[in-house]
């Protein structure tokens, strides 16, 4: 390294700042330990500057490196026929046959939402669509899993109003369609919220673009908008737990331009269709610093950059500051020598920044000047190589208490509790979240919002004379309540609802991006949710196929040492071949309902971690319901088998809320009625029979209501394929649900109570 | 029949009209750059929703500066039919070819919805004449600017010269406010003096299948285009 003189100073006094070697107190500033701080100076053999060193930090951030869950994540599995890039990548990419890729990922933006909503909502939605189209994928459906704390904290509001605007306000405006996702409430979330953003893209499959750096000598183009000070450290401030001073942190959060997105995202694309393009990485968490970094090692390759060619919105930004920015909407692309011109074309025509800022090297060091002096050399490969991995000690807690239904207090009776259940806001209707929405533009949208249990997005471009094309079915699902209780369990049960979400729509369930949400893992048990979720997810994952293709981890989501519950988001992808085959969730009049993987003798409900038990008794307790993955893996199975036949006119997974649950939210759309057919044993209950309520509201896994105008055929097909399955009735135009002599509920007013309670809350 | 599309920085629905008028023309229409002057002559520009330059300053106000809109005034001069689509209609305004202005939703929140349209009695226009017998049309609106406000002379001036060409209308059964944005006397679109310029806040262009949205959209197109091409 140069000597630094009086002449820096005299240049860019900040600059010869950065340029002082570091301390242990600097290091401990940027989140760092002794023994990384340590570790850092024997591998470079010096001891960093400053902005060697929060390259270091930026680098061995947890949100970068991994290091706690690394270990983990590596056991999970990650391949299959259909897979043509598993994690590791901007995002994964699996063969949905005709040539065609879709490339996927979930990505979560949880600390900046907190302290600034829209900005960390909207910059979580940037953030995600770049992952996507750096792939050379154009991106066609944004789907988020949100959970905030208690509704009635005044703070909630505020965040879900701000959260909810800033999905909108990114999403709207780039104009790619918000089709799903799930919202849930939850007092552990009142100091740490979640938003994950996942989004899914389209490519044809042998023009898939990846970030490893080629060819010694190539150009490094930057291209977007220009570096500012915002969000600089952002990856460290996401990887600490929040305290009561965290709203300091607000300059850490990025200020996103869905305009400029727009314009890169049309500009990368229109450049990738020409052959210019070697390797491209998105600027995401530690902007310039990891996608550098991260090109260089995958091409085990070095790379020198030139600082003062980097587009910049502020006067004498330091090079601790350009290589720590999180402004958004930038790339930095490795580009064919001499196609410079090209492609700047392409940029000067959409108004965007290009610049060549450097060119790879065969030295193996990150080389960088800045202002006529070399202000970094560090190598390359103890940035990702060496970054820490930790074995942390981990508890797994299953709670293996079964709640038996007799050990309840009965409170209310089964009108009651339904009335209970849709004015809950984890259950009611989130109409006021996905109007404000734009789920329609790019006109391929099947089905969007609950009208199916998955949503269902035409192939553009696959039409043809017999068939409106190919479709892809997409959803997230996670019940962190079952996951706190036991978390191998709760890991599994999320891959079987998202399947059977994805299955109930008409499609097959192909492939999964996880986003892994928890609090402290140097805390025992809570490295065990992670342990155990992870275990949970890679087991069920492995049985249906539906291998984990790429994620992401959040981890310290706590606030004044209370963590989140622990909340591992499954992100699944499925193919319908003719789109126009999907199934929605939403009954039609003498239709037949009937319940697939439950049998006539069934009749006591599992109770335990219900809502039902959290109405009845203000309490969540016990083991979760159990998983039997055999079992799941049949019922998709022959639901899609029933569908390929065409018997089946509308399908709804039976989850939160137990079978009456699922059966009104069926009758809904089309106000239809309902009497309902009791298994003989319970026909004589009444209305606050212990054993009724567990049969109505029991969350028993590997089930689905199905509906059809064929029941004779469907009961052939499922007694030949030996397929639990009971009769709950046939719908009429009553708009009434009879409970045999038990009782009769009006459908319509559980339709309005369930569109009502959010806008109450956000009023 | 010869068809444009105006393409401006942040345009995103411009695809989605241009699938649909191929569906119904067979024939792709022309990408019209904000940027450029020079076209051939057509029949029909439509300008699409999105949010162009990003909505800054305003809803279309940058749009409305663009080179291609004195295009668009020379196409309307020679009797040419133009269709604004949301961001269009806005843009529409903002250059002064429609008149009144089109402000934040009453409930100041970006709004996406299927809206049930009234065709109201207009002067002749080719987007309207092929509809009459058609009471109503489901088409789902998406925007955050779409209130539509005038004065009170305004108002009359329109209701009298029969230029309100869809005002939004109740669903039965249907408690939720059937007007998505607030727009005075529930006005979803209005047409130019000659009756040969609509703005409209409802996207037809995603309502052109059976299986999502309906083709309530496409049926107007169609008709639309069968009375331009007259």
């Amino acid at each position: 390294m140069k000597i630094l003189n009086q002449d820096l100073y005299n240049i860019n006094k900040n600059e010869y700042q950065a340029q002082q070697k570091s301390t242990l107190v600097d290091a401990k500033g940027m989140g760092l330990t002794e023994d990384e701080f340590n570790l850092i100076c024997n591998k470079i053999k010096k001891i960093p500057n400053k902005t060697e060193l929060g390259i270091f930090s930026a680098m061995f951030s947890e949100h970068c490196s991994y290091k706690s869950s690394k270990k983990w994540l590596k056991t999970m599995p990650t391949k299959a026929k259909h897979v043509i890039q598993g994690p590791g990548e901007n995002a994964g990419v699996i063969d949905i046959g005709d040539n065609l890729a879709a490339v996927f990922k979930i990505e979560s933006h949880n600390h900046p939402s907190f302290i600034e909503p829209y900005q960390g909502a909207a910059t979580g939605v940037g953030g995600i669509l770049r992952d996507v189209f750096t792939m050379g994928a154009r991106p066609i459906a944004l789907l988020n899993a949100l959970r905030f704390g208690s509704p009635t904290e005044p703070l909630t509001k505020h965040l879900v109003s701000g959260v909810v605007k800033g999905i909108g306000g990114y999403g709207n405006c780039i104009g790619i369609p918000t089709v799903g996702g799930e919202t849930n409430f939850d007092k552990s979330y009142d100091g740490n919220i979640l938003v994950n953003a996942m989004a899914v893209g389209l490519a044809n499959k042998d023009r898939i673009f990846y970030s490893a750096a080629t060819g010694s000598g190539n150009p490094v183009i930057y291209v977007g908008a220009k570096t500012g000070r915002d969000g600089i450290h952002g990856a460290t401030m996401a990887s600490t737990e929040f305290t009561d001073n965290s709203s300091e942190k607000r300059p850490t959060v990025q200020v996103g331009d869905p305009f400029t997105g727009k314009l890169l995202l049309e500009a990368c694309l229109e450049l990738m269709s020409t052959d210019t393009v070697l390797s491209i990485q998105d600027m995401g968490a530690a902007g310039l610093t990891s996608s550098s970094v991260e090109m260089a090692s995958k091409g085990s390759l070095g790379m020198y950059l030139n600082l003062d060619l980097v587009p910049t919105r502020e006067d004498k930004m330091t090079s601790y500051e350009i290589m720590l920015s999180e402004s958004q909407e930038r790339m930095l692309m490795i580009l064919k020598p001499g196609s410079e011109e090209k492609a700047k074309l392409i940029f000067d025509k959409w108004d965007l920044d290009f610049a060549v800022i450097g060119e790879v090297t065969k030295t193996g060091r990150l080389i960088l000047d800045k202002d006529g002096f070399e202000v970094c050399n560090i190598p390359i490969n103890p940035l990702v190589e060496d970054a820490p991995e930790y074995d942390r000690p981990y508890e797994i807690i299953q709670n293996k208490n079964i709640i038996k239904i007799n050990e309840l207090k009965i409170n209310y009776t089964v009108d009651e509790i339904l009335a209970k259940i849709f004015e809950n806001p984890n259950i009611s209707s989130k109409r006021w979240i996905w109007e404000q929405y734009d789920s329609s533009v790019m006109g391929d949208t099947i089905s969007s919002n609950g009208k199916s249990d998955a949503s269902v997005i035409k192939i553009h471009g696959t039409e043809n004379s017999k068939s409106l094309g190919k479709g892809i079915a997409i959803t997230t699902d996670c019940t962190p309540r079952y996951v706190k209780s036991d978390p191998i369990n709760g890991g599994m049960q999320a891959v079987c609802e998202a399947a059977r979400n994805v299955a109930a729509s008409g499609a097959k369930p192909m492939a999964i991006t996880n986003n892994l949400n928890f609090g402290n893992p140097e805390k025992k048990n809570i490295m065990g949710e992670i342990v155990g979720s992870i275990k949970g997810i890679s087991k069920a994952a492995s049985f249906l196929n539906t291998p984990i293709v790429s994620g992401n981890v959040s981890l310290y989501n706590e606030t004044n040492g209370k963590g989140i519950l622990p909340t591992p988001v499954i992100g699944m992808v499925g193919v319908i071949d003719q789109v126009e085959n999907c199934l929605e969730m939403n009954a039609k009049e003498d239709n037949t309902l009937l319940i697939l993987g439950q049998s006539e003798n069934f009749t006591q409900g599992w109770v335990g971690c219900s809502i039902y038990q959290e109405i009845e008794n203000k309490i969540i307790d016990g083991a979760p319901p159990p998983v039997n993955l055999e079992k799941e893996r049949k019922i998709i199975e022959i639901l899609l088998k029933l569908h390929t036949k065409k018997l089946l006119t509308a399908a709804h997974d039976i989850s939160d809320g137990g079978l009456l649950t699922t059966t009104c939210e069926m009758l809904f759309k089309n106000n239809l009625g309902l009497n309902v057919n009791l298994p003989k044993l319970l026909l004589k209950s009444d209305s606050k029979d212990p054993i009724l309520h567990s049969w109505c509201f029991g969350e028993d896994q590997g089930r689905i209501i199905v509906a059809t105008q064929k029941i004779d055929k469907v009961k052939l097909f499922l007694e030949k394929n030996n397929l639990d399955y009971f009769i709950l009735g046939k719908t009429n135009a009553s708009n009434n649900l009879n409970l045999s002599d038990i009782t009769t509920i009006c459908i319509n007013n559980l339709k309005n109570s369930n569109e009502k309670t959010l806008p109450y809350i956000m009023s | 029949m010869r068809s444009g599309v105006t393409i401006f920085p942040g345009s995103n629905c411009d695809r989605d009209i241009i699938v649909a008028l191929k569906k119904i023309t067979g024939k792709a229409p022309i990408k019209m750059w904000h940027k450029d002057i020079e076209f051939p002559n057509l029949d029909l520009i439509v300008i699409p929703g999105g949010f162009s330059f990003g909505d800054y300053l305003r809803c279309g106000a940058l749009a409305a500066r663009s080179p291609v809109i004195q295009n668009i005034k020379n196409h309307i001069s020679r009797g040419g039919a133009v269709l604004g689509i949301c961001n269009g209609f806005q843009i529409l305004i903002e250059a002064g070819i429609l008149p009144g202005s089109l402000i934040r939703n009453k409930k100041l929140l970006f709004t996406c919805r299927d809206t049930k349209l009234e065709i109201q009695d207009t002067i002749v226009s080719p987007f309207l004449s092929g509809l009459k017998k058609e009471l109503h049309l489901n088409i789902p609106v998406a925007h955050n600017e779409g209130n539509f406000f005038a004065s009170e002379t305004l108002l009359n001036e329109l209701k009298n010269d029969g230029r309100i060409a869809f005002k939004y209308i109740k669903e039965i059964n249907n408690d939720i406010d059937y007007n998505p944005n607030g727009s005075s006397n529930d006005i979803a679109g209005i047409l130019s003096k000659n009756g040969r310029v609509l703005g409209m806040m409802p996207h037809p262009e995603r309502a052109i299948n059976n299986i999502h949205g309906g083709t309530d959209g496409l049926k107007f197109l169609t008709k639309s285009f069968e009375q331009i091409i007259g």
